[in-house]
């Protein structure tokens, strides 16, 4: 049976990490949610970065958040991954399993999937 | 949209647009209909605005000038023999008092009725993208004279966490997945 006592526990264990958060992550993974994208399929897409990012202790250095529409709904769900001051690759159509693969060669690999990007599809 | 759960995390974004930081979800179930309310405390419509937005032509987005969120939630109601309802009161007329309710009303039966969906996944993707906002969500279900709710208040929640953990974060996701499913699989 869940209970509201194991958010107690929840604050408990962060309270007691060692916290290097705020300003601290490198890399924003940012998602379209609006009606283009969820019409998409943006949702699960979503959920599987913050499943991933979790899943692989990447929170330090990774954020995941939601925009609005980024102008191009043909190609949604549309996922940018922002490193640094000014680097940014688009994803375009992503599914779940793209996502994780994302997770893995690009977010925790180094190395960007170019066949997913923009550049490809638009060839 | 494939599922209302889609249309409901659609429309809860234009409460977050509305500057509300009160957003309150309600799913109301008979054997035959679904009655849907989405509640704010944000700065509301002008009249002319709330005359004007079932026409898709009409949007507060700025990338395009086609704005799809409330005439997709109306086709999904009236695909089904019902309707949408949408009452707003402007902060500048009455800033305690103001926000947008929308109702939608759907027979259950009709043959182009949409399921609800992933609403637990729409809950979590909400407190994920804007952690700072309160929300209510509650799904009554009224069947053969029997009443069962599922519900969740993050304001209960956020009594617990304090002001240092986030609904957005991950454990605290996890923690809301599952108490809704658990309340979910009970039924």
């Amino acid at each position: 049976m869940k209970s509201l006592e194991e958010l107690a526990k929840i604050r408990e264990r962060m309270q007691s990490k060692v916290i290097l958060r705020e300003g601290q992550a490198t890399t924003r993974v940012v998602v379209g949610m609006a009606t283009c994208g969820i019409a998409a399929g943006a949702r699960p897409v979503l959920n599987t970065f913050v499943e991933e990012v979790a899943k692989n202790d990447l929170g330090d250095k990774v954020t995941v958040s939601q925009t609005g529409c980024i102008g191009m709904c043909r190609f949604e769900p549309i996922v940018e991954v922002f490193e640094g001051d000014n680097e940014r690759v688009t994803y375009v159509k992503v599914t779940p399993e793209m996502a994780k693969e994302i997770v893995e060669k690009h977010l925790k690999g180094g190395k960007p999937i170019a066949e997913y990007t923009i550049g490809a599809a638009e060839k | 949209m494939k599922e209302l759960s889609l249309n409901i995390l659609d429309i809860a974004q234009n409460s977050i647009t509305a500057e509300a930081d009160l957003v309150e979800i309600s799913l109301n179930e008979t054997d035959t209909t679904l009655t849907l309310t989405v509640k704010d405390n944000g700065y509301g419509m002008s009249p002319e605005f709330l005359a004007s937005v079932h026409d898709p032509f009409s949007t507060t987005r700025t990338t395009r000038k086609v704005g799809l969120g409330i005439p997709l939630l109306k086709l999904a109601a009236e695909q089904t023999d019902g309707y949408i309802d949408l009452r707003s009161t402007q902060r500048s007329a009455d800033p305690e008092n103001c926000g947008t309710v929308i109702t939608a009303f759907f027979n259950k039966d009709h043959l182009d009725f949409t399921p609800i969906g992933d609403i637990v996944s729409t809950i979590t993707t909400l407190l994920q993208g804007f952690p700072d906002i309160d929300y209510v969500f509650s799904h009554r279900i009224e069947t053969g004279g029997a009443e069962k709710l599922i519900a969740i208040d993050t304001r209960d929640m956020r009594v617990i966490l304090g002001d240092e953990v986030p609904l957005s974060d991950p454990m605290v996701l996890v923690w809301v997945k599952e108490t809704l499913e658990e309340q979910y699989s009970a039924l």
